[in-house]
């Protein structure tokens, strides 16, 4: 054998046998490379940054500022904002800090959307992964449940709860969240019904894994993009929600508030207060940019084909 | 350059170079590339995925992604296509130069029947009333092949199967008689039976028409058939350019050699093909010298070090190799036979 | 070669499609009709056929990834399209799948460790996480991965090492049989020959017994000792391979053969063509008789009447043409 035959056939094996040449980098799943994604888009980090101290403000916002909520200064009523007197947003008609109202009530509005939130995840991912995956006559018989749902008009829905046990703050978390599962579970259901079919699917079934185990191992992981974003365009949903139902006076009882309460009430006192609506109404819409900013930077970052 | 004269190339790039920037890093997609297109001229454009064949014409048409910058020249009929404004572009781009890509799809809008499709091209190029516009059209659907074309004018995209939509793309390529069609990986998606159909129809059209047709393709068995001259890419640069005939008889790169090599015969009985090893580089951090060599058997110190430059290595043909025609297929050298090397 | 292993008997897979309106019937979609044919151990049967012709379905209608609507699948001497869906679980670390799409068919979510023991977990669960692992990173070695990768996801990997990991999982049972489903279409033509030579060189080595699904013939020519050939969902020819390149028995494999590329600008201009018209029939409404008559290029009235038989044209050679004869007395086109 000549040297150049030998060197071809050493090639050869060196070559054509292997593809090993190993990605550069760390090994990057497809939820750390989304999360790069989004550190690298600078107006959702903005926008993470405002809802943050969003947050830290109505958790410890009230322990800091001097006056509480529910107790009036009788020296300022109705008294525009003002450094000297530390009423730094003003304070209402009773004399109460508007800044420490707006702190508590930013505080129940975003536990109203964390609990509605988190339901609407619980129910919405199994009913629909489930209706999804089962398909034929299970899929068409809850699916059909959740149309039924979907054509009650939920704002009777939420007032005969009120009517039948009450007005009750976690009954209204309760009554939001058992709203909004419906979307998800279509979403679910939708991504379901589309995962199933993928190829990597049908080689699970071809390698003998049953059904329940290709739900929780194939399905659910590969939901997690979807449900990041719906849920993080139910919050601001959410806020809305509540906010709309406090206005009509469904919502939160005195002295509890929350921000559609107070926008509510600062409504009424429009012209004659005018920093009653623009202050709280300032937070809500802050927060709903900023919530948005999010969701975007979500749907780019998960789902970057759309880019 | 802006005379018109007979010898000129339909087509000139020179120098023309696209860059990408990525959150990675910087990628040079074509690299100086060189390349001219003859009025009435089939030319191949072959190359693995990543090699800048279909970005290169993405550039023509200025159809490239916001974060691509592109420098050179690419003189079309004398005038610079980087140059012109999108609304010159627009003027150029469909009257006198047409694509046609892999997925008819992508060209087709799924809401519009097949009838205002075509028409609505000649409307915005040629000026013509809507009568008369539908009527070339459907002459053009009958010239392209597809049967009872009266009736598939009416219908929309998705009632037509692959080979049929392909046939409608063309169709509408053709339709302003464009001086170069650029056709990317045409029939890739296709069955092989319409693929030959496709093929015939480029065949025949380029001929009669005297339409210039640059065909993007990783696919060498297509090329034959049909292409004039072969253009082979590698890592964004020309690594080959020759005729036909020449080039598949006698390549004078390696890479050429390996990528004839690969391809399995419907016609021979073969026990195994001959891969090429590895893949192609990465083009963010591409390897020094030429981009080749660490998949090139005959590789030495210069092509690690030094990276050739595309030179005329025979009258007519064009090589970027330090050592052109080494690759005689047997893994030994030229002119070193296994008798001569001592077996 | 050695015994039968797979015999299938004239298997049918129908789909029911949703009619046009509300109130109209459900329509029938025959995408596999009445296909008989075995395997022999250490074998590989090409099957080949254009868009639409049932070979996918059929692939899947054998592995009962597809149910099949009528026949048998006998494998081993049992019969698989009879068994629960429990013994079939079981019975999948003996039968395996390959696909077209490498990317799509690993699960992005999991690394490669993870994807490529999947079945390993299903067919031997005593196994301790270590023993795994060694099996797992055994076969990536034997497919040409390096085991450092086990840690990647799916997404990280070219369209060459996907698919290598697409076969490491299909071979980490140590199945006998292996379905591939058009493994080399959807990459770059120099990597298809990767992966070509590796499936030779594994079938080889492991002793498998291969069915696989393309489109392109030569690509068929060079794997296969068998060819089937598909027509909307029929059989139209099968045989060795040899035989059916060089000599073919139906107008239809004719066809194929005449319209595949060849690289060889010499050869290409020379060859006559048979270039076919138009585009396969709908498979919801064929062609009565011969389906594949109205492409045909010697079709006659008597077409239009019955299907023809597959007929022994040759040994161990049949076709479904009435006029074999004519067929196979018109030169060859190639070769």
């Amino acid at each position: 054998m000549t040297l150049y035959v030998d060197r071809r056939e050493a090639l050869e094996k060196a070559f054509i046998d292997r593809d090993d040449q190993v990605p550069r980098g760390r090994p990057r799943s497809v939820t750390r490379d989304a999360l790069r994604r989004f550190r690298h888009n600078k107006a959702a980090m903005t926008a993470l940054f405002v809802f943050g101290f969003i947050v830290i403000a109505a958790i410890v916002g009230p322990y800091l500022v001097p006056y509480d909520y529910e107790t009036p200064d009788w020296e300022a009523f109705t008294a525009p904002p003002s450094i000297e007197s530390g009423h730094y947003f003003g304070t209402d008609q009773n004399g109460r800090d508007l800044l420490a109202r707006t702190l508590y009530g930013t505080r129940i509005s975003l536990l109203v959307a964390l609990i509605a939130t988190t339901v609407s995840v619980i129910v919405g991912v199994l009913y629909g992964a489930v209706s999804g995956f089962a398909g034929g006559r299970v899929d068409a018989a809850m699916m059909r449940f959740v149309d039924v749902m979907y054509a009650l008009p939920y704002i009777l829905f939420v007032i005969l709860l009120m009517v039948m046990f009450g007005r009750n703050v976690f009954l209204l978390f309760a009554a939001i969240g058992l709203l909004e599962w419906l979307t998800m579970a279509r979403i679910v259901r939708g991504q379901t019904l589309s995962l199933k079919e993928r190829e990597f699917v049908e080689a699970a079934r071809a390698a003998g894994v049953s059904s329940f185990p290709i739900i929780l191992r194939h399905i659910v992981p590969n939901l997690v993009g979807p449900v990041v974003i719906y849920a993080s365009l139910t919050i601001p949903e959410i806020v809305i929600t509540e906010s709309f139902l406090s206005y009509l006076g469904f919502g939160v009882q005195e002295p509890l508030t929350s921000l559609g309460t107070l926008i509510s009430e600062g409504a009424d006192a429009l012209g004659a207060a005018d920093w009653l609506l623009f202050f709280p109404g300032g937070v809500l819409v802050t927060m709903l940019l900023s919530l948005a900013f999010i969701g975007d930077g979500l749907r780019d970052a998960f789902d970057p084909k759309d880019r | 350059m802006a005379s018109v004269n007979m010898n000129q190339p339909l087509l000139a790039l020179a120098g023309y170079t696209i860059r990408f920037t990525t959150p990675d890093g910087a990628v040079q997609a074509v690299n100086g590339l060189d390349l001219t297109v003859a009025p009435g001229e089939t030319v191949a454009v072959v190359g693995e995925s990543g090699s800048g064949k279909s970005q290169t014409f993405n550039g023509v048409f200025g159809l490239l992604a916001g974060n691509a910058e592109t420098s050179g020249e690419a003189l079309f009929e004398g005038r610079d296509l980087l140059k012109l404004s999108p609304k010159e572009l627009d003027t150029v781009r469909g009257a006198d130069m047409a694509m046609v890509f892999q997925d008819p799809m992508t060209a087709l809008n799924p809401a519009m029947k097949i009838r205002h499709q075509l028409s609505e091209t000649l409307k915005v190029h040629k000026g013509l009333k809507r009568r008369e516009a539908e009527a070339q059209a459907l002459a053009m659907l009958k010239k392209v092949g597809i049967p009872e074309a009266e009736r598939r004018i009416g219908q929309y995209p998705h009632e037509l199967s692959g080979g049929m939509r392909q046939r409608v793309v063309i169709a509408m390529a053709l339709l302003c008689r464009p001086k170069l069609i650029v056709a990317d990986e045409p029939t890739t998606a296709l069955d092989v039976t319409i693929q030959a159909q496709i093929l015939d129809l480029f065949r025949d059209l380029t001929t009669d028409a005297g339409t210039a047709l640059v065909l993007i393709t990783h696919d060498l068995g297509v090329v034959a058939g049909i292409a004039d001259k072969v253009v082979v890419m590698y890592a964004g640069r020309i690594v080959e350019e020759a005729g036909v005939d020449a080039l598949f008889a006698r390549p004078a790169m390696p890479y050429t050699a390996a990528l004839i090599r690969s391809i399995p015969r419907v016609d021979r009985d073969v026990e195994a093909v001959e891969p090429i090893g590895g893949r192609p580089p990465d083009l963010i951090h591409p390897p020094q010298g030429c981009p080749f060599h660490p998949r090139c058997r005959f590789a030495e110190d210069k092509c690690r070090a030094e990276r050739p430059p595309l030179a005329e290595v025979e009258p007519g043909r064009r090589a970027a190799c330090w050592f052109p025609f080494i690759d005689d297929g047997a893994g030994t050298r030229r002119g070193e036979t296994m008798e001569t090397a001592g077996v | 070669m050695s015994e039968t292993l797979l015999s299938v008997e004239h298997l049918s897979t129908v789909f029911s499609l949703r009619g046009r309106s509300m109130f109209a019937p459900n329509v029938e979609l025959k995408a596999v009709s009445d296909v008989s044919f075995s395997l022999n151990g250490g074998e590989t049967l090409g099957i080949v056929g254009e868009s639409g012709c049932g070979k996918s379905t059929l692939g899947r209608s054998i592995l009962r990834l597809i149910e099949p609507t009528a026949g048998r699948v006998v494998w081993q001497g049992r019969s698989l399209t009879d068994l629960s869906a429990g013994e079939m679980r079981k019975a999948r670390r003996d039968l395996s799948i390959i696909f077209q799409d490498p990317v799509a068919s690993l699960d992005p979510r999991m690394n490669v460790g993870q994807i490529i023991a999947e079945p390993l977990k299903v067919a031997e669960p005593s196994l301790t996480r270590k023993e795994r692992r060694g099996r797992v990173e055994k076969v990536m070695e034997e497919v040409g991965l390096a085991p450092e990768m086990i840690n990647r996801y799916p997404h990280e990997f070219s369209g060459g090492q996907a698919q290598r990991i697409g076969i490491a999982r299909a071979i980490v049972t140590e199945p006998k049989l292996i379905v591939c489903d058009e493994p080399v279409s959807a990459l770059d033509v120099s990597i298809q020959a990767q992966i070509v030579n590796l499936l030779k060189a594994l079938k080889e080595r492991m002793g498998l017994t291969l069915i696989f699904i393309s489109h392109d013939l030569s690509v068929v020519r060079l794997v296969s000792d068998r060819i089937l050939v598909l027509y909307l969902g029929r059989v139209v020819e099968i045989g060795p391979r040899r035989e059916v390149f060089a000599n073919p028995g139906h107008p239809y494999t004719k066809a194929l053969l005449s319209a595949a590329p060849i690289p060889d600008p010499a050869v290409a201009r020379a060859r006559g063509r048979t270039v076919l018209k138009g585009d396969p029939p709908s498979p919801i409404n064929p062609p009565s008789g011969c389906a594949f008559r109205t492409r045909c290029p010697i079709a006659r009235d008597v077409c239009a009447e019955v299907p023809p038989p597959l007929a022994e044209v040759g040994a161990d050679h049949r076709a479904a043409c009435l006029f074999w004869e004519e067929v196979r007395a018109d030169p060859a086109v190639v070769d």
